[in-house]
């Protein structure tokens, strides 16, 4: 649409030139130009405070850009963006909690801006009703119009969020993080739509950690670090460790690090283990100093397993064995005391609480055991602890005492992993360790997990990222369906052939 | 249509089985209770009750909530007395007007403290509820006032009906006064523009302002209507009982908003409708009038209003908790 006059393509959507941002005297953002072709799919790659969000804010007219600025939409060149402006250039961003009304129906979330003024109008649930269903019949999406917002899953609001955006007739439109909580299926198919909008002449700015998705549905990619711009590249034949490189200014081997371990005494065994409609007949077995790998897609039982094994669910059969001695773990409680440890995959909200200090964080599971015999907590036992695990995980913390939340997403992470390693435990749980973590980060982190190995401890990985069990783990388990299908040692096979068991 | 009602309104359709329980059951235990005599002054004792659950509704949609509003009401009352003597004496026209605007004014004021000070409604309304009482018993030293326009306590039928047994079954003009404010509440929440994004701002507050909702006009929208609904039923109040008393209004405003949120309207904002609403308060009315007809001690009320408040919100959280859950990746 956008292209039915000759030309047109020729004029960028959105054409920022020499843009920069200074907070307190530390530029975040340091003469970086970013433009954006009309029915482009575009990638804004960076690392967490590269200042891609700085970039986005300014372009949608919340932030303020530094003198010196050049802007247009679509060729109109324009002095100053308010977030006024810029809607009504048709620029849309759809944030990462996507601001919808949860208790709404579906119609009224995508039609809201039609309820929008400060004079009261009279509504009219039809024609609400009629805009909403056009919208998303050109998306091809089929969501009924009268479902309350909160029953849908994640996938189906995105849809409504994106939505939202095209009934204001946006022609570009930012997705923050759009395929983080996302399935595997889930993604392909919101995908899909970002292919449709950009056939249909709109631009989409893609914000993403998932680089493989990114450089399946980009044209291009802006990277930027630490607020500068590194260059503007086509994403055709542009490769993950490329653009992780050009992300973090760092060269990362991807080298599989397996080693045998089958030989080490078992730490955790299972056997039989069944729960009705989660998983059936799951056997495997952790060696000491052993990282298994534990990936498919989600849905195929591997969180729920990971859950029975830390006790906050029974299984129905089998039995599950720590050091050769059976256990009937009753609850998390349990397991805690048997040395299990338990990494969820939503740490940064369940595993965390964000507003408390690093220090009480890391100490939460141990309390009983930092208390003197009169149940107060021993100060210096705490601060001992505390100080030990900041050095090992090199944790880059202001203060001990600061709020958790005043931590990067990657040091948030270390925060949880040092509060269930001070649990000493035998067994280390991680489920999904990389979500919402930067590429950077990612290799910190899995440093780490390698050193912990080394140290003895016997871990148990839970991925949907095929290659971060491939490259990580000693043994690959692949789950589907509530069972396990295969077993993958990393140095045998290659990527491509795991890939395409789990995927296929 | 039945099918549509049970899913879109879940927590309405409970209590109205609640309420049918109710009635069949005092139905069967008092002979006085079904009857047209006992229903119609059912309602005009209910009527006062049930404006302020409007009002109150309209706050809680939006995401605060307010324990005022008794006390404002009294607040009007006072006023209204003076203004009236002022004005040689008033009508029922000036009567709405005044009453209205006083009650508007001291919902503004809660408005102004929470927009333009950003501090929580709950504080803000503890304080002006200490402070509006306060002023009232200060400036009126706890006097009674009963020498009132004739107009404002005389008795105005709307519906009258001899039954067999030779006495009246009566619908006062609070009743239709109510059934106006609920009509009106009705039409703004969910019919205009400004109601809708009342439920949008209390649902997602961020996300409102995201969208360029304003504000501050939500919040005296809120508040104001509460205000304005304070007022109509202290005047209200006065016609019923004729006469104004300071401290005679104040406890009521926990009674009602237990009610409106045994209907359904959800502290913390985004939920709520006018019927759940009344079934709310129609619940506790019902029971309580069950109670005096069958000769309870008055001072069992509230133990059993209390204790069936806490059955139904804790069965309406059980069947929530059941039917929806937890996304992946958790609550947002």
């Amino acid at each position: 649409m956008a292209l039915d006059t000759p030309g047109a393509a020729l004029t960028p959507a959105i054409s920022f030139r020499h843009v920069s941002k200074v907070f307190g005297g530390v530029h975040a953002l340091d003469d970086v130009d970013f433009e954006v072709m009309p029915g482009e799919v575009h990638c804004l790659a960076g690392e967490n405070g590269c200042g891609k969000s700085t970039l986005i804010k300014i372009i949608t007219g919340v932030y303020t850009p530094e003198l010196g600025v050049e802007m247009a939409f679509f060729g109109r060149r324009v002095a100053s963006v308010t977030p006024n402006i810029a809607r009504q250039n048709g620029i849309a961003v759809i944030w990462q909690d996507l601001a919808l009304f949860p208790e709404m129906s579906v119609a009224e979330n995508i039609a809201f801006e039609t309820l929008l003024g400060n004079l009261p109008r009279l509504v009219s649930y039809r024609s609400l009703r009629a805009r909403s269903a056009a919208i998303l019949e050109t998306l091809g999406e089929d969501i009924d119009l009268d479902a309350r917002l909160n029953t849908l899953p994640i996938a189906q609001r995105q849809i409504v969020a994106i939505a939202r955006a095209l009934i204001s007739d946006a022609k570009l439109i930012f997705m923050d993080e759009p395929t983080a909580s996302l399935t595997q299926s889930e993604t392909d198919s919101l995908l899909g739509v970002v292919r449709k909008l950009a056939a249909r002449g709109v631009s989409v700015v893609f914000v993403s950690h998932r680089l493989a998705e990114v450089l399946d549905i980009a044209d291009r990619v802006t990277v930027l670090r630490d607020g500068k711009l590194v260059g503007v590249f086509e994403a055709e034949g542009m490769t993950q460790s490329r653009l992780t490189e050009l992300m973090t200014g760092k060269t990362f081997g991807a080298e599989v690090a397996a080693r045998d371990m089958t030989g080490a005494p078992a730490v955790l065994e299972v056997e039989g283990l069944s729960r009705h409609g989660e998983f059936e007949d799951v056997s495997l077995t952790v060696h000491k100093g052993e990282v298994v790998g534990l990936t498919g897609l989600i849905g195929a039982g591997r969180s729920e397993l990971g859950h029975a094994l830390f006790g906050m669910t029974r299984p129905d059969t089998g039995a599950i064995r720590l050091l050769g001695r059976a256990l009937h773990l009753r609850s998390n409680r349990d397991a805690v005391a048997e040395g299990i440890a338990y990494v969820s995959e939503d740490r940064l909200s369940l595993g965390l609480v964000q507003p408390q200090a690093i220090a009480d964080n890391i100490v939460l599971p141990i309390l009983s055991r930092i208390s003197r015999r009169t149940g107060l907590i021993s100060p210096t036992e705490k601060a001992g602890r505390v100080e030990h695990w900041l050095r090992e995980l090199s944790i880059k913390a202001g203060q001990p005492g600061d709020p958790v939340s005043t931590l990067s997403g990657g040091n948030q992470q270390r925060v949880v992993l040092a509060k269930w390693l001070a649990t000493n435990p035998r067994v280390l749980i991680l489920d999904s360790p990389t979500v919402g973590v930067d590429v950077g980060a990612r290799a910190g982190i899995f440093r780490i997990i390698r050193v912990l190995a080394e140290k003895g401890l016997a871990i148990l990985m839970i991925s949907d990222e095929v290659p971060e069990v491939y490259f990580n783990a000693d043994r690959v388990l692949h789950m589907a369906g509530g069972r396990i299908r295969g077993e993958y040692d990393p140095r045998k096979v290659t990527l491509k052939e795991l890939e395409a068991a789990v995927y296929g | 249509m039945v099918k549509a009602f049970l899913r879109d309104y879940p927590t309405e359709a409970r209590l109205l089985l609640v309420v049918l329980a109710i009635v069949l059951f005092l139905s069967l235990a008092s002979d006085s209770f079904f009857t047209l005599v006992n229903f119609t002054s059912l309602l005009n004792n209910t009527a006062v009750n049930l404006i302020w659950a409007a009002g109150l509704l309209v706050v809680l949609i939006a995401g605060g909530i307010d324990i005022s509003f008794a006390v404002a009401a009294s607040v009007v009352q006072y006023v209204a007395v003076y203004v009236f003597e002022a004005l040689g004496g008033g009508n029922w026209a000036i009567g709405f007007v005044v009453a209205g605007a006083l009650g508007i004014a001291l919902g503004f004021v809660n408005a102004t403290l929470i927009h333009h000070f950003r501090i929580i409604t709950i504080v803000v309304t503890i304080a002006t509820f200490n402070a509006f009482f306060g002023l009232l018993m200060f400036f009126t030293s706890g006097r009674f006032l009963y020498n009132l326009p004739d107009w404002w306590v005389d008795r105005i039928i709307i519906f009258e009906h001899q039954t067999a047994n030779g006495t009246w079954a009566e619908l006062t003009l609070p009743v239709a006064v109510m059934v106006l404010c609920l009509a009106a509440t009705w039409l703004l929440i969910n019919r205009t523009t400004l109601g809708r994004q009342l439920y949008a701002f209390g649902d997602n507050p961020e996300g409102a302002r995201r969208l360029g909702i304003n504000i501050a006009l939500m919040q005296f929208l809120a508040f104001g209507w509460m205000g304005m609904m304070a007022g109509i039923g202290g005047l209200m109040q006065v016609n019923i009982v004729q006469e104004v008393v300071p401290n005679a209004l104040i406890g009521r405003e926990l009674d009602v908003l237990a009610a409106v949120v045994l209907g359904g309207a959800r502290l913390g904002g985004g939920r709520g409708s006018v019927l759940g609403c009344v079934l709310g308060v129609m619940i506790v009315a019902l029971t309580q009038n069950g109670l005096n007809l069958m000769g309870v001690s008055p001072f069992a009320f509230k133990m059993v209003v209390g204790a069936i408040i806490l059955i139904a919100i804790s069965a309406s959280n059980l069947s929530f908790a059941r039917r929806v859950r937890p996304p992946v990746g958790g609550w947002k």
